[in-house]
């Protein structure tokens, strides 16, 4: 290796992607449909693929010609302190499980995180990148992107990807971080030409984002608390788990539990499993009979109601199983419940 | 028909060496030392923005004394260089000697070939697992590598500047000490450097995956023990401002802490 050296006035600038094709790496233009570099902004030719691409976040597409891994539901939601995200940990091969310990959440930069779904090997090398690029460009420049930056560049290799995408290996992230000069929160969402859009409160995406996205509009409040930021998205997990085979739930037996983050002021910071697992307890404590009901009449009380028989926290909820559970707003749950468990997003 | 004049090489190497050490010599100097907890890189610098010392990768830092341009695209491609490198490998796999050696030969090379040989020296260091294992590369202009496991100066006066570190040097001494001793061995025996001249940077061992952190000037006061009012800017400028940074710029007297970063290509 030698020693890169530019020209003035013809270097790369603090773009590491671009740093990686004089060094004649292109991560993503080059793989799959083979096509040449084109100029930044040049209009992609969308490459013919040998089929359609499903819906992005699910499984192969029926023409896809290989079997990749996909990873599946993810969420953020903006609280208090700032943003909580979360992903499941499954990852799917067609019908097969590919893998039941994969991360989706990935610290960006210190403040900021990114949750991917979609092809699971072309996510990784964006994640990685897209890291990659943050801190380049921070060492180069001397100081770090705006958030807005960040998530512009996210934009930029998602849309690198589109030829890719085509061919059914759609990678769609969702970013979200802590603006330390506005003193807040932000959530951005993308779709598979790159398009970016900022979401207010909470976005969900891949094969089970949109059962997530339901519960978590069902539940969200402004300026919620750590604890409940959490509860809710593990709860969005679970609702996805539920209808979406290729959302993995939380596992007790090896301890798999979806991977839960907080970006706030301070930070990045991963949440320790114990305290995901935690707030699965406490949403299966809170959740309607009419979901962990058995369906045979007379039958054994299903495992999930067991605390809720004797328990004083919720005493509203003992009695007659369904009717509670269609009348109850998420605001009056709130209210009635322990303070932080209380977060309903049933859906009837 | 012309012929050129015949110049010896020896007269050659000779009369570049001598440009490029002159120039530097007219910046200010820089001094780093392991400590116990890493490595501790310390210059006088006025400016605030325009950094001598930077962040090169996970342990490595960077920093260069002479001309500013010169010395600031080479430290963007270290980055270039470290980064690729860890892409394509791994981020364990970026260490400071093969990157001073890439060094070595560029700079080796811009001094054989070209008619101007870089006016910088440069520092590349590297903070290892354990103390003991940290390392510092001295590279000269013209791509002499002088590898140090104690300390080094780099610029002007430094070799008087080494033997003050050497009188002063302690086996694990602190961040405190080593800072104290740095600044004193800057500064000299007549001449006090205040805290906001000084830019000071460590890679410390326990921070995390990247080491590398700036110390600012509250915390350069606190670790020298030094309780400094915030003072009338004029009471430092006549102390610091060298023979280059007055010459261009003297309408800006008021300005004084500011007034060198206008002179920034020389420093």
């Amino acid at each position: 290796m030698t020693l890169p050296s530019f020209p003035p006035g013809n270097g790369p600038g603090p773009n590491f992607s671009e740093v990686l094709r004089r060094a004649g790496f292109s991560p993503f233009e080059d793989l799959g449909a083979g096509e040449p570099w084109r100029p930044a902004g040049a209009a992609p030719q969308p490459a013919g693929g040998p089929g359609g691409f499903g819906p992005y976040g699910t499984r192969a597409g029926p023409g896809l010609p290989v079997d990749v891994p996909h990873g599946t539901t993810i969420c953020a939601v903006r609280y208090l302190d700032g943003v909580v995200m979360a992903g499941d940990r499954r990852a799917t091969s067609g019908s097969a499980i590919a893998h039941r310990t994969m991360e989706k959440v990935h610290p960006a930069d210190t403040h900021s995180g990114v949750a991917i779904a979609g092809a699971a090997g072309t996510a990784m090398e964006m994640v990685k990148l897209f890291q990659l690029q943050l801190e380049h460009y921070e060492k180069v420049e001397g100081q770090a992107l705006s958030l807005e930056g960040k998530a512009n560049q996210l934009s930029q290799m998602v849309r690198s990807n589109l030829a890719m995408a085509m061919q059914g290996f759609v990678v769609v992230p969702l970013f979200a971080g802590y603006d330390l000069r506005r003193g807040r929160g932000r959530i951005y969402t993308y779709d598979p030409t790159g398009g970016r859009y900022e979401e207010t409160d909470y976005h969900a995406d891949g094969s089970g984002g949109r059962d997530a996205r339901t519960t978590i509009k069902l539940g969200f409040k402004e300026d919620m608390s750590r604890e409940q930021g959490i509860e809710l998205c593990v709860r969005a997990l679970w609702q996805a788990a539920d209808e979406d085979s290729a959302t993995g739930g939380p596992d007790a037996i090896r301890g798999i539990y979806p991977t839960v983050a907080t970006i706030t002021a301070d930070g990045f910071e991963q949440v320790p499993e114990v305290e995901v697992a935690q707030a699965f307890e406490r949403v299966i404590r809170t959740m309607s009979s009419a979901e962990v009901s058995r369906p045979l009449v007379g039958g054994p009380p299903a495992p999930g109601r067991e605390p809720r028989a004797g328990g004083a926290e919720h005493p509203g909820e003992g009695g007659k199983p369904r009717a509670p559970a269609r009348d109850a707003s998420p605001g009056a749950g709130e209210a009635q419940g322990a303070p932080g468990t209380a977060k309903r997003g049933k859906r009837p | 028909m012309t012929m050129p004049f015949y110049v010896a090489p020896e007269q050659f190497m000779k009369d570049k060496a001598d440009f490029a050490r002159k120039n530097i010599a007219r910046g200010r100097p820089l001094v780093a030392t392991v400590y116990a907890g890493g490595v501790l890189i310390c210059s006088e610098n006025p400016s605030r923005s325009l950094h001598k010392v930077s962040e090169i990768y996970d342990r490595i830092a960077f920093a260069g004394v002479g001309k500013y341009n010169e010395f600031d695209s080479l430290r963007v491609s270290g980055v270039q260089h470290a980064d690729l490198k860890g892409y394509q490998f791994s981020r364990e796999d970026v260490d400071a000697r093969s990157l001073a050696n890439l060094y070595a030969r560029y700079m080796g090379n811009v001094f054989t070939h070209e008619m101007k040989p870089l006016e910088v020296e440069i520092l590349i260091a590297e903070v290892g697992p354990r103390p003991g294992e940290d390392q510092l590369f001295h590279i000269l202009y013209d791509g002499t590598v002088v590898d140090e496991d104690r300390f080094t100066a780099l610029g002007g006066e430094a070799d008087a500047i080494s033997s003050r570190m050497s009188r002063a040097y302690r086996h694990d001494w602190s961040l405190g000490e080593a800072l104290a001793a740095s600044v004193r061995a800057l500064g000299g025996q007549d001449r006090e450097i205040q805290s906001r001249e000084l830019e000071v940077a460590v890679l410390d061992r326990t921070n995390g995956r990247r080491a590398f952190r700036r110390i600012l000037e509250p915390e350069v006061a606190t670790l020298l023990g030094r309780t400094e009012p915030a003072g009338p800017p004029g009471a430092a400028a006549p102390a610091s401002a060298g023979p280059v940074a007055a010459s261009p710029d003297p309408a800006a007297a008021p300005g004084a802490p500011d007034d060198e970063s206008q002179a920034g290509p020389e420093d």
